[in-house]
């Protein structure tokens, strides 16, 4: 008896739990952008009504087991064997309120098929494990974080090189399946600036955990500036520093056969390096973009992450190679 | 597990055998006991044992699998499993729950129970049904073996291309040619079922006073032997590309990869609905018992489980609606995945309606079913909400649809067949399982269940992805992860009391057949039931038969014990006394004007010999190919595909030539025996 009040009270709490928590930034009920915030405006009636009905079943089963114990008194049952107009009463007040949530629902989807104007038409790439993001109206190929302006919807068209993944970023829009073979479209955008994370939903091998996302909206002159950045080449080390010798070693270990740099490599397998240091994360958005993280990284890219396809070649990297590596890496801005 | 089957009696020897059919061992007759007697049955009470039995200790290896994964999930950043060890657990817990748990729960309680709860002595074919067993355990055992031959497949019970189609090692091939292997093995089984319960309902057992177990079952056979092929494609078309390089889901080669989804789900969503009917079955029988009311509205219950299996079919993409299917038909698939609620509703509703007014007692059996009603009615709800199309492309593939099927198939599934054991223990095995324990069971899992997959609903929410070896730190998901690895070794701890409680019940004692005062035909006969049954066949004249006969109704409606508990009618059906009030309008025991053109064909039969079945090694020989073949094929070794292949085509060739009855197997008793011989013998 007592669980099942319980257990209502522990349903309901479940919205209002999951709502209120602190620091949850891949929260769908916070949602921080227009579709988000369509969608979630769409669900949270109708979790109300569940709730409702999930209330009313509970009720009526604790009610039942209450009142309709048997008591040494208790005579023997009624035997009755069904009661039409209830049953048909019960048939057509779900499919009535069905009803009133299918209306919304399939309006919504076609509203969220829609193509918005002005977007900023961006290609994503899903690759075992990290995000490719190709802006080719603007000539910038960038990897993990997708910059957007805030104000201005994004317009992407996702594939993938490999196997299915699901690219999504919780505060901002659902989830959209990255098919290898298809061109799925999905747009979106921010209300504010800030970083948004979402990761890869789709189970996609080994370290499919450690394919995450972040979208970073800035505001429109913060992104204008960003792309002529990363329109321009890759600056080259200042002779006789670490990074130039860290420069001859990315070379040397054949680190280009995998990474483009722009003017020094071609490299298609790995992310383009070209302004690695003007990212915030790195390896799929795992670490964040620090010497430490990369001296893990450098040090053991498959032990930090299993089964990705970074593979030095030859041995180890020895400390020093990894601080050169490290600092040549700092000056790609 | 010790369940003692009745034996027929020494006094009549096997005689010599007369002629000789293909055979290397002597064929084991009514005679044949021990390990031997086991592997070579042909009795459908037999197999059902052993495919509850099978079924059990592969739910303790899926349950150990659940708490490895817990494990490595209760904090962030833990490093207990290493991530692709982490993948092959959770690709084997979820295939092992679905192929190697439910689905075998559930057919080993059908297997068991149809027959007796339609009146008949067997199944249509019972070395086939010994065949369904035994494929079932070599393709549990081959998937198995994997662990030890290289790594278990790692590519998710759903088993995506063209990650599946990549992945190297011969992970996937296992999960692969294991599923095929199960696959005989269902759809064995639901044609044998099917074909039961259609043709061998005893006289008088009408569609319409069928148990509702039956019914439930049924519609769930029929979905079986329709979706098992669908996935039986998709397998062939994925070990092709794996095995010979073919193109069906190679992408640079132009193949779209949907077509796998489309072809899985196809078989996968009628698959969850094979998993629930005989759950909601189980309910339906145990909530009337314990109310002592029949079950509210049976014909609106059958038809509904009738419309659930056809609805089934017209839902599948919902799996998939983040993968880009278009809003036409994910408006579609939006609506019917909504509309599929109703027939669901109706039957919580109704379940509701056979409590209400009853004289409820509440053993556990009965915690079970309400748990089911309760539990299931949350599963419910939050799949209503993943009909909501752009809420679900937040949802899905996050922990809030795992909480979702755990509610269902936990909650729901497990909750319903945990109820059936309980309430049918005492017909298998003699004897009652221990009500004091069984509560602690109850209790513990209800607790345990809840405080696992509740916070899942949290979790995904709060957008922890599904199929996760890691989470970092900082997401906030630390406190319910914590919650719910607490809570799951609360369900392993209740799983421990039903251990202890049926080993320290596993010797029969005399229980009486009908010790729950129960309204179906399996609680006519000795428990456990001879090997034969019914010493005579039953007349059924209403449904809920045994209630019929022991009860009467006054004026009110309500139920009055008669003086006499009534007997077996007669057959000729004249002297049938009416059950119920004269002339009563009751719908449940209506008499159907031909539902009695047999009964005199079967009349002479009672009084003469019954023939069983005798029991054959063919069965289990032939099911020992399959996985010859599938190794052969997996490590492209020819000749031993080829040897499996010839092992099985001699096998059944054998077997074809084999007589049902072997000459040396006598009948259970000669012509002049009287009825009291036919009582069991216990061991």
């Amino acid at each position: 008896m007592r669980r099942n009040r319980r257990l209502a009270a522990f349903s309901s709490l479940f919205l209002l739990l999951a709502a209120c928590a602190e620091n949850a930034p891949q929260d769908t009920l916070e949602p921080k952008g227009p579709v988000a915030r369509q969608i979630d405006n769409l669900i949270d009636p109708v979790f109300a009504v569940a709730g409702v009905v999930l209330v009313l079943v509970l009720g009526l089963v604790l009610v039942a087991i209450v009142k309709f114990r048997a008591k040494p008194d208790s005579p023997e049952p009624e035997q009755i064997h069904g009661n039409t107009r209830l049953e048909v009463g019960w048939t057509l007040a779900p499919a009535l309120i069905l009803l009133a949530v299918a209306v919304p629902t399939i309006a919504t989807i076609f509203d969220l098929a829609k193509k918005p104007d002005n977007a900023v038409n961006i290609t994503v790439i899903g690759h075992q494990f990290w995000w490719e993001y190709r802006y080719d109206d603007l000539g910038v190929v960038t990897a993990n974080e997708l910059r957007m302006p805030v104000g201005r919807p994004v317009q992407l068209t996702l594939n993938s090189d490999d196997v299915i993944h699901s690219f999504w970023i919780a505060p901002l829009a659902g989830k959209q399946d990255v098919v290898p073979g298809r061109n799925n479209t999905m747009s979106f955008s921010a209300d504010a600036p800030g970083e948004y994370l979402g990761q890869c939903t789709e189970f996609c091998g080994a370290s499919h955990a450690n394919m995450r996302a972040k979208a970073i909206a800035m505001l429109p002159a913060d992104f204008d500036a960003w792309v002529a950045g990363q329109r321009a080449g890759a600056v080259a080390a200042a002779p006789g520093t670490a990074g130039e010798a860290g420069s001859l070693l990315f070379a040397q270990k054949g680190c280009g056969g995998c990474h483009t740099v722009a003017g020094v490599s071609e490299g298609v397998l790995g992310p383009n390096l070209t302004h690695f240091a003007t990212r915030t994360s790195f390896a799929g958005s795992i670490f964040d973009n620090n010497d430490a993280n990369l001296r893990r990284w450098l040090r053991d890219p498959q032990g930090e992450k299993p089964g990705n396809k970074m593979i030095i070649p030859g041995p180890p990297l020895t400390p020093d190679e990894i601080t050169e590596l490290i600092a040549y890496l700092n000056t790609l801005r | 597990m010790a369940i003692v089957t009745p034996q027929r009696p020494e006094a009549l020897a096997p005689e010599q055998p007369l002629n000789t059919p293909v055979r290397f061992l002597r064929r084991p007759t009514g005679y044949t006991k021990g390990l031997w007697g086991w592997m070579t049955t042909v009795d459908h009470k037999k197999i059902g044992i052993m495919y509850s039995a099978t079924a059990f200790i592969f739910f303790l290896i899926g349950g150990l699998e659940a708490l490895l994964l817990r494990l490595q999930l209760g904090g962030p950043d833990n490093t207990f499993l290493r991530a692709d060890t982490y993948n092959q657990v959770f690709t084997m817990h979820g295939t092992t729950m679905i192929f190697l748990v439910i689905m075998p729960l559930s057919a080993g309680l059908a297997n068991y129970l149809l027959p007796i709860m339609i009146g008949a002595r067997d199944v249509a074919f019972p070395r086939i049904n010994a065949f369904g067993y035994w494929v079932f355990l070599a393709g549990g055992l081959f998937m198995y073996s994997s662990f030890f031959l290289g790594g278990a497949p790692n590519g998710g019970w759903f088993g995506y291309v063209p990650l599946t189609r990549n992945l190297p090692g011969h992970n996937i091939d296992y999960w692969v040619f294991g599923l095929q292997i199960l696959g005989i093995a269902s759809l064995t089984g639901a044609i044998n079922l099917i074909v039961t319960v259609i043709n061998m309902r005893a006289p008088g057992m009408s569609l319409m006073r069928m148990p509702i177990f039956v019914w439930m079952s049924l519609v769930a056979q029929f979905l079986l032997l329709f979706a098992i092929p669908v996935i039986t494609v998709a397998l062939f078309l994925l070990s092709f590309d794996r095995l010979f390089s073919t193109n069906f889901f190679n992408v640079a080669a132009g193949s779209d990869p949907l077509l796998w989804q489309h072809l899985f789900w196809m078989f996968g969503h009628p698959e969850v609905y094979i998993l629930i009917l005989p759950a909601m079955g189980i309910v339906s029988e145990v909530l009337p018992v314990f109310s002592r009311k029949p079950l509210f509205g049976y014909q609106v219950m059958v038809f509904s489980g009738i419309a659930i299996g056809f609805m089934g079919w017209g839902v599948w993409a919902h799996h998939m609606f983040a993968t880009g299917l278009g809003p036409v038909a994910v408006s579609a698939f939006s609506a019917s995945t909504m509309f599929i609620a109703v027939p669901t509703g109706v039957k919580i509703f109704n379940w509701i309606s056979t409590l209400w007014k009853g004289k409820l007692t509440f053993p556990t059996p009965m915690l079970f079913a309400i748990g089911f009603v309760t539990m299931f009615t949350i599963g419910g709800l939050s799949g209503v909400t993943h009909g909501v199309v752009p809420a679900d492309t937040q949802q899905t593939d996050t922990y809030y649809i795992v909480a979702h099927f755990h509610y269902v198939l936990f909650g729901g599934s497990m909750f319903g067949l945990f109820s059936g054991a309980y309430y049918w223990y005492p017909k298998f095995a003699g004897r009652m399982l221990d009500e004091r324990l069984g509560k602690i069971h109850f209790w513990l899992m209800f607790i345990g269940f809840n405080m696992t997959f509740g916070p899942f609903h949290i979790l995904g929410l709060q957008g922890m992805p599904r199929r996760v070896y890691t989470y970092p730190e900082g997401r906030g998901w630390d406190v319910w992860n914590l919650v719910s690895t607490i809570g799951s070794f609360v369900i392993a701890l209740s799983i421990l009391v039903f251990i202890i409680n049926m080993w320290k019940n596993r010797k029969p004692q005399e229980v009486g057949d009908d010790p729950w005062d129960a309204r179906t035909l399996e609680w006519t006969i000795p428990s456990p039931p001879p090997e034969y049954n019914f010493k005579e066949i039953p007349l059924v004249t209403s449904r809920d038969e045994l209630w019929h006969r022991k009860y009467t109704e006054d004026e009110d409606g309500r139920s009055v014990r008669r003086e006499v508990t009534l007997g077996q009618p007669h057959m000729a059906g004249t002297e049938v006394e009416p059950t119920g009030p004269e002339g009563s309008e009751s719908p449940d025991h209506v008499q159907a004007p031909g539902d009695h053109a047999d009964g005199g064909e079967e009349n002479g039969e009672h009084e003469e010999h019954i023939h069983m079945p005798s029991p054959s090694y063919w069965p289990l020989v032939t099911a020992i190919g399959l996985p010859i073949v599938s190794y052969g094929m997996i490590y492209k070794t020819w000749a031993v595909a080829i040897m499996g292949g010839v092992w099985i085509f001699g096998s059944l060739y054998a077997w074809a030539l084999e007589p049902a009855t072997a000459p040396e197997d006598t009948p259970v008793h000669g012509p002049d025996t009287s009825g009291e011989d036919l009582e069991a013998v216990p061991a």
